[in-house]
């Protein structure tokens, strides 16, 4: 397989013609250029989108309580519920597979009234109170101090982690906000820390606009009970949120006494379920692309194929000699096989290497384009497996291209192939 | 012949047959061949066209096969051979020599002296060394660099002689080796031959020259298939000539 003579001579039969090469290399050469393109245009396609959803923990569902809608054991239709706090442990308990439960309570909005004062400085930004899990789900940067814990949880720590976007608002330029007082409808919280969203998506502006609070000082603060908003739900990586989320349901069902059949009166957005139907998308897109590609490379393997078959043809007077002299059909057969396993992969490497050029020159240019929301497209590529992929492609199609040649080859007797002028 | 003698018999062919088919018509070529050819023996095959002499060679050198009839070659049977077996046999027991030579002309003599060894899978270095030998027996070391196509025709038949050598096989198969060249060269080539010969390899040729058949030692004579005259010749010297 590796031995000199073989290649040189595999080296002569391609250099004897070399416009020809040429000409037959291009096709296989273009075929695999378009199938890594249109590979990493949709690579670019999925990672705009999916930047989008930022580092959001997709295997999530979130859950709010929206209005009964059956009468059920006495209790009548078109009445008003709220989850408990005391729901969290008893999902917990019943739903195994659960990563995260994380009940929250929101106050205000953009676009409502001021709701939160520094000074003279207004501002109305959406609160939260929440878990510290919650920024395992939902995950933001820390840009100084830190997030809620435990210990606020515990002891009704009136405590605030800001967004850069409220810092911007309330403080001077250059103002560290730590362990200054900001008043939420009129009640003092301390800023902890401050914070960048990671997502990028829509509301990446009013995402920098939030402020969180530890629940259980949030409750008090703002008269909450044990009421609980929505909470946001994330299983564990081996179980999927989609198909624990009716169980989850049917327990806040029972502990509010709700009909079983009652679909509308907990509302429910399931991320994963969302996720899916984009991943599919890309899935899909993934598959034209493949399809496409292999199309375009098999009228090149078919070009290469063709050649093969003239030189076998133009050939067969020397192969006739060579068997004269010795040579086995299999030495015969792995010749040609070699030689159009050789060109193909050649060409379909510079093929490759062409694409990937233009893909580097594309996430040069696109580098240069400052990422906003509206660009869809974002570091196109083709990663270590597209290349092995293409590379396997390349081999068995050489090897099939190659396949007839062969045959052809050594079908004919070494006597008529002598004869042959 | 005497059964004991059998060690030194190179070639044993019996009521050999050969048809070839066209269309719905078939040609009986070969119509019970039998004869022997001992070690070290220069055997001439002679008849006019179409008598069968390059069937028969081609047969003897595994490049076809017969219909029927056995066929020994040095107590080996040579029958139903596949492909891998016969190209094998072929590379270690045989030697052709072309009437037109069938040199591989993109590459140099050297190289092409070295093909057969290199299906018999010797190293680079070695098989250089054997083929600038024979390149040296044959006259042409000089040559050896030279395309074929910059070399004569009693040249290129030499360079083709030193290939037919070069993996010492048992036989050497000749169909017409001279049919390509004038007569003088025609002889030197002859000369080369018997030179061959003298050292105890055996040669079959085929001809139709009467003067080459005479530089061989036994003239075997086909017609319409059969061998009519097989005999003795008192051997000309090629070299007589010059
Ligand atoms: N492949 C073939 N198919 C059909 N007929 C063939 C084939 N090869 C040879 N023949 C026929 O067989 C007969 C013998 O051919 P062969 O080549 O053995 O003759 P030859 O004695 O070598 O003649 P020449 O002196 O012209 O070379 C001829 O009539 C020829 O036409
Ligand atoms: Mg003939």
């Amino acid at each position: 397989m590796f031995n000199r003579d073989k290649w040189n001579e595999i080296i002569e039969a391609l250099t004897a013609n070399w416009f020809r090469t040429l000409l037959t290399a291009f096709g296989v050469c273009w075929g695999i250029f378009i199938l890594v393109i249109l590979l990493a245009a949709g690579k670019g396609l999925e990672n705009g989108v999916k930047r989008g959803f930022g580092d959001i923990a997709t295997n999530t569902m979130f859950m709010w309580t929206q209005i009964a809608t059956k009468p059920y054991k006495g209790l009548p239709k078109g009445r008003r519920f709220n989850f408990k706090i005391g729901d969290v442990a008893s999902i917990r308990e019943k739903v195994p597979g659960l990563l995260y439960i994380s009940p929250r309570n929101q106050l205000g909005g953009f676009g409502g009234t001021n709701n939160v004062v520094r000074g003279l400085n207004t501002g109305a930004f959406n609160v939260y109170g929440d878990y510290p899990e919650i920024i395992n789900q939902d995950p933001i940067t820390i840009t100084s101090g830190r997030f809620v814990n435990y210990g606020d949880i515990d002891n009704n720590r009136k405590v605030a982690v800001i967004g850069e976007g409220v810092k911007k608002e309330l403080f001077k330029i250059g103002e560290d906000p730590i362990g200054e007082y900001i008043k939420i409808k009129g009640v003092s919280f301390m800023v902890i820390g401050t914070y960048m969203k990671k997502s990028n998506n829509g509301d990446r502006e009013q995402g920098q606009n939030e402020i969180f609070v530890p629940f259980t000082s949030f409750s008090q603060a703002f008269n909450r009970a044990d009421n609980v908003g929505w909470m946001a739900i994330t299983a564990q990586d081996d179980h999927s949120i989609t198909k624990l989320k009716k169980n989850i349901i049917d327990v806040m069902k029972t502990n509010h006494t709700i009909h079983p059949e009652d679909n509308r009166a907990i509302g429910n957005f399931d991320l994963y379920q969302e996720f899916s139907k984009i991943n599919g998308l890309f899935i899909a897109l993934r598959g034209v692309a493949y399809f496409v590609g292999v199309l375009v490379l098999l009228s090149g393997i078919i070009g290469i194929s063709n050649i093969m078959l003239i030189v076998v043809k133009e050939r067969t007077k020397e192969i006739g000699i060579r068997r004269a002299l010795g040579a086995s059909p299999w030495s015969i057969r792995g010749q040609i096989l070699l030689e159009s396993i050789f060109l193909t992969i050649i060409s379909g490497m510079t093929g490759i290497a062409v694409s990937t050029g233009v893909i580097f020159l594309v996430n040069k240019i696109l580098d240069g384009i400052p990422a906003t929301n509206e660009t869809m497209f974002a570091n196109p590529s083709v990663d270590l497996t597209v290349v092995f992929v293409a590379l396997l492609i390349l081999i068995t199609s050489g090897l099939l291209a190659g396949l007839i040649p062969a045959q052809v080859a050594i079908k004919t007797k070494p006597i008529d192939a002598l004869r042959a002028e | 012949m005497p059964h004991n003698l059998n060690l030194s018999i190179m070639i044993e062919i019996k009521d050999l047959h050969k048809s070839y088919q066209m269309g719905s018509n078939s040609l009986h070529v070969l119509k019970g061949i039998n004869f022997n050819v001992n070690e070290g023996e220069l055997v001439s095959i002679m008849g006019s066209s179409g008598s069968g002499k390059s069937t028969l060679l081609n047969i003897l050198g595994m490049l076809d096969e017969a219909d029927s009839g056995s066929y020994f070659l040095d107590n080996i049977p040579i029958k139903n051979l596949n492909e891998k077996i016969a190209a094998r046999y072929r590379n270690k027991f045989l030697g052709f020599i072309f009437q037109s030579f069938n040199l591989i002309n993109y590459k140099n003599a050297l190289d092409n002296v070295a093909m057969p060894l290199y299906y018999q899978g010797i190293k680079r270095k070695e098989r250089t060394d054997k083929a600038l030998h024979y390149l040296e027996k044959v006259g042409l070391a000089d040559w050896a660099t030279h395309l074929p196509n910059e070399l004569s025709g009693g040249q290129k038949q030499r360079v083709a002689i030193a290939r037919a050598l070069a993996s010492e096989p048992k036989v050497l198969l000749a169909d017409e080796p001279t049919g390509a060249l004038d007569t003088k060269t025609s002889y030197e080539v002859m000369d080369l031959i018997q030179g061959i010969n003298d050292e105890g390899k055996t040669i079959l040729i085929v001809t139709h020259e009467e003067d080459i058949a005479h530089m061989t030692k036994r003239i075997v004579n086909l017609k319409d298939g059969l061998i009519i005259d097989d005999g003795i010749v008192e051997q000309v010297r090629a070299n007589s000539y010059v």
